[in-house]
Parts: C-alpha cells; sequence; structure tokens
C-alpha cells in the first residue's frame, strides 16, 4: 500500500517537475524558470553568491528550480550537502559572516524547522546583537505551504512562523514576476531572508512583461502589488491564495461585485500603506491565505488596521479566509476542502458586503 | 528523513535515472564511480565503504579499539619530558603567556564576586582551562577567524582585548563593543577577528565550518578558523553537522573541543560513550585528530601550531581535543559542590591547574620571581576593581539605539515607533532614569 501511494506521490510529483520543452509563446515565463534564471544572474552578477542544499547540484534540486547551474559554475558556486537542514543552514549562515551571499534551499520548508534556530537565533538577530558587527546577507528558499498529496507533515505554511521575528525579511512571491523580480532583490539584501515559494505554480507559465527578463530587474521588497483594481471589496493574499482571490473575484465580477486584488508580495515588512489606501477605497476587506488562520497573515491585517484610523473606513467587520485549523488531512478531497476554494471567497465577500452586495448583484441585473 | 523526500528519490530513480547518469558520467571520470568489484578479490569496494571481507562473523567492541593517546609536553612538575618537544619559547612569549592566563584567572575571579554582589546579570570563569586558551591562542595568527563557544576569554585576552573592554562588555555601558545588546561574557571584535558568542549551544559549530569554507573559496587563502566548544556541546546536533560538513567541504576549520569534564553537572561519563571526541575523528568523520593535555600549555601550543599547519596546508579540518578540568562552576547559576567532591575540585586547582605548571617551569629555568609576580597579581586586581567603578558609573548606550540594527537599514514601522518612543518620553521623563544614558 506504502509503496503505491509513493509511486502515485512520484508521479505526480512528476508532473510538477516536468519541463515543458515545448517552446513556450513569447512573453510567457513559468515560476521555475523565473527562479532558476534569478538564481543564474546573480550567480553570474556577484561571485560571492552561492547555493547550497540537498540534491541542487547535480540533481539540477528536487524541483528542477536550479536546473543546469552546478554544470555552468561548478561545485564551488553550487553545492549538494549531506542530509542535515540544522547542518546546512548553520553552513550558510557561517559563510555569510564570512563574507559570502548563501542562497539555501530547503527541498521544502517543512524541513526548515529542523534549522529554525539558526535562522532566528544566528541569521535574524547576529546583526543586532554583535551591535552592527556582524552581518548575515542569506536567502533561504523552497516551496511553502501545501503541495498536493504529501500530508501534514509536508504542507504547511510558513509565512506567519517567520514574520512573526523581527530581523527577517518574508516573501511570498505568487507569479513569474515576482518569483524572478523578488528573488533577485532579495540575493542583494544585506539582510536575511526567507524566500517561500509554492511548489504547485512552478511549473505555471504566467505572462511577462520584457523588462522581467532584464538582468536588473528588480521587485522591491516590502511593496504589495495590486493585481485587479475594484471598488467594492479588496481582497488581500499571498502566494497560490492570490490565484483563488483572483479566481473569485472574477466569479464576483459576473455578479457585478468589483473586488481589488493584493499580492503581498512581502509579508514582513508589511505594505500596510496599499492594504489601508484600498481599504479607505472599498470600505470592505477579506484576507486570504492558505495558511492557519490563528495568529497568521490576515489576523496581522486586522490588527493593523485596528490600530489605525483605517478602522474607521470599515462599513463591515473584517473576513479572514484561511487554511482549516488542522493538520492537513491526507485525503484528496479533504485537503482540498481545507484550503480557501473559490467558493469559499465569494461566499465570505458575500456575507461582508451584505445588503451592498444584494445592491450591486441588482444593480447589474 | 521524510516520506517526500523518498518520492523525489524514487522519481529520479525512476525517471530521471537515464539523464541523471548522464549528468554524472559527463563530469566525473567514471574511474572515480566505478563501485563494481573485481572478480576473485576479497576486498570490497561498495559506494559506502572501501574494506576486506572476511567470513568470520565478529562484533565490533569499542573495547577493541585502544584510546588516543593524549599528547602532553611538560609533567605535572614542570619538567620537559622529552626535549625534542620543547617549543623553545624565549622568556619573553613564555611570560606573557604566563601573565595572560594570571590575568584571566585574577579578573574571573573579581567578576565573579561582582555578579554574586548584584552588579552584573551573569557571569562565566575560565577557571582550569587557562592553558587550552592561551596556549591554542598563541599558536594562532591575528588573520585566523576565532568561533567561541563562551568560555574562551582567554583567546581575546592573548589577542589583546583589554581589561577595560572586558568589563565594560560585562556591564553593557556606552562603551561596550556590543552596545549592551548581549548577556555578561559575550564578548565579540571584529578587529581580533573573534566573532561575537552567541548563547545557543554549537550553532557556532557548523557557522565555522561555513566560514571556512568561505576562506578556502579565497584565492591565496592564508587564514583558517578555530571553532572553540565544550564536550557537552558535542552531544548537540549542530556538532554531527559540523563535523560531516567539515569533512566533506574540506574546511580549513580546527574544531577544539574544551572538554574539561562536565557540561553543567553533567559529567562526561555521563554525556558520552567511546574514546571522547578525539574519538569520533578519524574512524567516525574520517577527520584528522589531535589530542592533547589542556593543562599543559606547550602541548596545546604545539599540537596547534601543528593543527594550523595541517588545515591550511591540506584543506581539510582537524579536531582537536584538549582535556582538562573546569575547575570553576557552570556559571553563575551554578554550585557544582553539589555534584562533585570538593576534594576533587582541590586537586585540579593546585598541583593539576595550568598556572602552576607552567610557574614550575619558568622555576626551573630561572625565569620566575616570586615578588616581582605577586606585584603582577596586586596590580591586575587593582586595575579590574579600579575598571569596575569605572564601567559601572559609565553611561548606557543611547535608549534610542534598540532600534538600530534589526536591519541594514531602518523600516519605516521602527522608525515611526522609534518617534513614538521619543514623544512618549519627553511627555513623561519624570519617570525614566534618562540620566544612565547617553544623549
Amino acid at each position: 500500500m506504502l509503496r503505491t501511494r509513493l509511486i502515485q506521490a512520484a508521479s505526480s510529483a512528476q508532473r510538477a517537475f516536468s519541463t515543458s520543452q515545448k517552446a513556450l509563446a513569447a512573453k510567457q515565463m513559468t515560476v521555475r524558470d523565473a527562479l532558476n534564471s534569478a538564481l543564474d544572474d546573480e550567480l553570474a552578477r556577484d561571485d560571492r553568491v552561492f547555493i547550497l542544499g540537498e540534491e541542487v547540484a547535480q540533481y539540477d534540486g528536487a524541483y528542477k528550480v536550479s536546473r543546469g547551474l552546478w554544470k555552468k559554475y561548478g561545485d564551488k558556486r553550487v553545492i549538494d550537502t549531506p542530509i542535515t537542514e540544522m547542518g546546512f543552514a548553520g553552513i550558510a549562515v557561517g559563510a555569510a559572516m564570512a563574507g559570502l551571499r548563501p542562497v539555501c534551499e530547503f527541498m521544502t520548508w517543512n524541513f526548515s524547522m529542523q534549522a529554525i534556530d539558526h535562522i532566528i537565533n544566528s541569521a535574524a538577530k547576529t546583526f543586532y546583537m554583535s551591535a552592527g558587527a556582524v552581518n548575515v546577507p542569506i536567502v533561504f528558499r523552497g516551496p511553502n505551504g501545501a503541495a498536493s498529496g504529501v500530508a501534514a507533515q509536508h504542507s504547511q505554511c510558513f509565512a506567519a512562523w517567520y514574520a512573526h521575528c523581527p530581523g527577517l525579511k518574508v516573501i511570498s512571491p505568487y507569479d513569474s514576476e515576482d518569483a524572478r523580480g523578488l528573488l533577485k532583490a532579495a540575493i542583494r539584501d544585506p539582510d536575511p531572508v526567507v524566500f517561500l515559494e509554492n511548489e504547485l505554480v512552478y511549473g505555471t507559465a504566467f505572462p511577462v512583461d520584457d523588462k522581467v527578463a532584464d538582468k536588473d530587474f528588480v521587485v522591491p521588497i516590502g511593496k504589495a502589488k495590486i493585481m485587479r483594481p475594484g471598488k467594492d471589496i479588496t481582497l488581500v493574499a499571498h502566494s497560490k491564495a492570490v490565484e483563488t482571490s483572483l479566481l473569485a473575484a472574477a466569479e464576483l465580477a459576473k455578479k457585478g461585485i468589483e473586488a481589488e486584488v493584493i499580492n503581498l508580495r512581502s509579508i514582513r515588512p508589511l505594505d500596510t500603506a496599499t492594504i489601508f489606501a484600498s481599504v479607505r477605497k472599498t470600505h470592505h476587506l477579506v484576507t486570504v491565505e492558505n495558511g492557519w488562520p490563528q495568529h497568521g497573515v490576515g489576523a496581522e491585517i486586522c490588527a493593523r488596521i485596528m490600530e489605525d484610523q483605517t478602522f474607521f473606513e470599515l462599513d463591515a467587520p473584517v473576513w479572514r479566509c484561511a487554511g482549516v485549523d488542522v493538520p492537513m488531512p491526507y485525503a484528496k478531497t479533504l485537503e482540498a476542502h481545507a484550503l480557501p476554494r473559490v467558493q469559499d471567497l465569494v461566499d465570505a465577500v458575500l456575507k461582508v458586503l451584505g445588503g451592498k452586495a444584494g445592491k450591486a448583484v441588482a444593480a447589474n441585473k | 528523513m521524510s516520506f517526500l523526500r523518498k518520492s523525489v528519490h524514487i522519481l529520479g530513480s525512476v525517471a530521471r535515472r537515464q539523464q541523471h547518469l548522464k549528468v554524472i558520467r559527463g563530469a566525473i571520470s567514471t574511474a572515480a564511480r566505478d563501485y563494481s568489484s573485481k572478480p576473485a578479490d576479497d576486498y570490497a569496494n561498495f559506494p559506502g565503504a572501501k574494506a576486506p571481507f572476511v567470513s568470520k562473523l565478529n562484533l565490533i567492541q569499542p573495547e577493541d579499539y585502544a584510546p588516543i593517546p593524549i599528547y602532553r609536553v611538560m609533567d605535572q612538575d614542570g619538567y620537559i619530558a622529552d626535549e625534542t618537544q620543547d617549543p623553545q619559547l624565549g622568556r619573553e612569549v613564555v611570560e606573557k603567556m604566563f601573565r595572560d592566563m594570571v590575568l584571566l584567572n585574577t579578573m574571573d575571579k573579581i567578576l565573579y564576586e561582582s555578579q554574586r554582589q548584584g552588579r552584573i546579570s551573569f557571569y562565566m570563569t575560565n577557571f582550569g582551562e587557562e592553558a587550552s586558551h592561551i596556549g591554542s591562542a598563541a599558536a594562532l595568527e591575528m588573520r585566523d577567524l576565532i568561533y567561541g563557544q563562551y568560555r574562551e576569554a582567554g583567546v581575546l585576552v592573548w589577542r589583546g582585548f583589554r581589561i577595560d573592554q572586558f568589563i565594560d562588555q560585562c556591564y553593557g555601558n556606552t562603551e561596550d563593543l556590543g552596545r549592551g545588546k548581549q548577556m555578561p561574557v559575550h564578548y565579540g571584535s571584529r578587529e581580533l577577528n573573534f566573532v561575537t558568542i552567541s548563547s545557543p549551544l554549537s550553532t557556532q559549530m557548523p557557522q565555522a565550518v561555513g566560514a571556512a569554507y568561505a576562506m578556502k573559496l579565497k584565492p591565496n587563502n592564508d587564514a583558517c578558523v578555530v571553532c572553540y566548544f565544550g564536550e557537552g556541546a558535542a552531544s548537540e546536533g549542530d556538532a554531527h553537522a559540523a563535523f560531516n560538513f567539515a569533512a566533506t567541504l574540506g574546511s580549513p576549520v580546527i574544531l577544539f573541543c574544551r572538554n574539561n569534564g562536565f557540561a553543567i553537572s553533567t559529567p562526561s561519563h555521563e554525556q558520552y560513550r567511546g574514546d571522547g571526541i578525539a574519538g569520533r575523528g578519524p574512524m567516525g568523520y574520517g577527520i584528522t585528530t589531535i589530542r592533547v593535555d589542556g593543562t599543559d600549555v606547550f602541548a596545546v601550543y604545539n599540537a596547534m601550531k601543528a593543527a594550523r599547519e595541517y588545515v591550511l596546508k591540506e584543506n581539510k579540518p582537524v579536531v582537536f581535543e584538549a582535556l582538562a578540568y573546569r575547575v570553576g562552576h557552570h556559571s553563575t547559576s551554578d554550585d557544582s559542590t553539589a555534584y562533585r567532591p570538593a576534594e576533587e575540585i582541590e586537586v585540579w586547582n593546585t598541583v593539576e591547574h595550568p598556572i602552576s605548571k607552567l610557574k614550575r617551569y619558568m622555576v626551573h629555568k630561572g625565569w620566575f620571581d616570586e615578588d616581582v609576580e605577586n606585584e603582577y597579581v596586586k596590580d591586575i586586581r587593582k586595575k579590574v576593581l579600579k575598571q569596575i567603578a569605572v564601567s559601572e558609573k559609565k553611561l548606557k548606550p543611547n535608549w534610542r539605539e534598540m532600534f538600530e540594527g534589526v536591519y541594514a537599514e531602518m523600516p519605516q514601522h521602527l522608525i515611526e515607533q522609534r518617534k513614538e518612543l521619543e514623544k512618549h518620553i519627553e511627555a513623561h521623563k519624570e519617570h525614566y532614569p534618562l540620566k544612565n544614558f547617553e544623549k
């Protein structure tokens, strides 16, 4: 039984790994290629940059994000490590202290719990506790959050965990533009950065502008992006939940409700200015994330609004759409229901809008 | 480690076998990767190990191995047993060694008392380990980078960290290089190439290996990293990672275990089985290993010289175990007489004490003048006591600094918080001890 499941998982994983050889239509880029080209650019730009992690070199990365880089840059720049997150995270911190700029890949962020002491107690705090004598420019990256059929221990979102800690910058990109621009910015940043990718979108091709392919294209850390403007309600999301929000916004548009979708991009620092400006316009807010609700990103946004004048702009309480408060179920159907779905968002928006939703729907008719 | 990892590997073996093999063949000569056993050969050639085949089943016992011998130069009475091992240090160097050890010992006694009097929150003494600090530091170059655990103040003494710098750090005042952001004894100095001490145990170990790896990448590198840790710290997972990575990455790092017999109250015989920390080096991790008498400053010095030469020449690590006895309590939060007899401590504090041994050597050489040395101790005591009075009165760093150093550039939310605090303090200044802080 277990073996069958392993093979199933392997073949489903294979779908995620597949790197299409088809010539992609112009101005399309997969998230995997966005990350890969960002790493390539930065390895070429700065010889202090190197990649380390399990399977990153000869095997091209468990999810092929570092594909071709070992062949191109060799053993000194792309390093396969023995299996110990605690160990190679520590190695990366030491190398950063000694002047290199490591990009430390976790096969998934779930395994970063083994290394969390190095990330928080060493990477995030050393600059402060050495009174500025030692800085730790480092990027920890890898897939985060629920994947597909990999059960509770491989399906956790770490955005709230790491965003809790001063000293870290926490990035959660959604599409290819985010992934490329933010990873390049993260590698150039003088502070330690936690870079939370999503395995399920690695193979997804997104349309990109020409400027995204530019060697010096970077997306500023700490700035959110409005993915879709709207006047009736604001949906704030990060990572794959941005996709859910965009789909929900399309559904809502059919009902005559114009939702504004904000892609947070950075969890810490949190771009409250963009959120507040949007809420001042729409007067309604739903937060969307695939992580758990308690002390989550949505909870933080609610608190920030209440501490600000923006609170008085709200016409209804804020609603959080988050993962269900249980360890991720393994069963496929349960897994799907444990994460916010498009319908959940539509329902939440209608509830928050209350009578106004009815009016909008009526006006549309 | 996990299910997902396995799935990834299965994928690799099933779907990508061809490509994977091509990558390997393309990159590395096939000879290096040829694991096939040769016919009619009783020597195995598995990828995981090369060893002879035997047809007799044998449970290998720890006792089958002789313990790694302990290198020493000087006996208890300060005589050099084998003249070829005399490092031939001049009188000036030996005097500096002795006086640095005495300085450390004297300063420790007073700062320990100052914690007992409630003047500082915490302190850790170095009693009994002075020789391993001074002997190892003396064999290094200033460009070598030090990662300490927390009980390596002697290395800083040798490198020129001043009494006022030690005491200012313990008092967290405005002259403290750490700007009052750390507990006492968490020293650090960029100038002296000493990485600021970090409290979590053993995290310095993989970090040191990483730093050494970074050094190796520099062209014409002529510096190594020395990582100090206790035998208790060697039980942490980080220690394993550090040993394994040092070996596999080929890092020029000296992994210096100060085996002082106790991890707080846990004696080394409860801490591990096997032949100490040195025993893990050659067979366990494939690392060149040295074991020395850590109460013999010359043994530590000679061994450290050899270790440094080796790691730089070979770009490989060394495991260095210095055996000593922690004469003091673990920290000011501990009373060690609760778990070990006072008589035992007394032996290590007298005949076996590294300072006594070096003193006897100097006496034989005719380099020791009792009056001069007594005067030196008195002088140090005076300096330390005076410095405590001075350091205590120094202002604390400006309170605004608590927002600094979180990020290279202060983010907006911290700028706002600092402004808020400034306004608050301006409005309620009579309730705050502002006169104690730098303006």
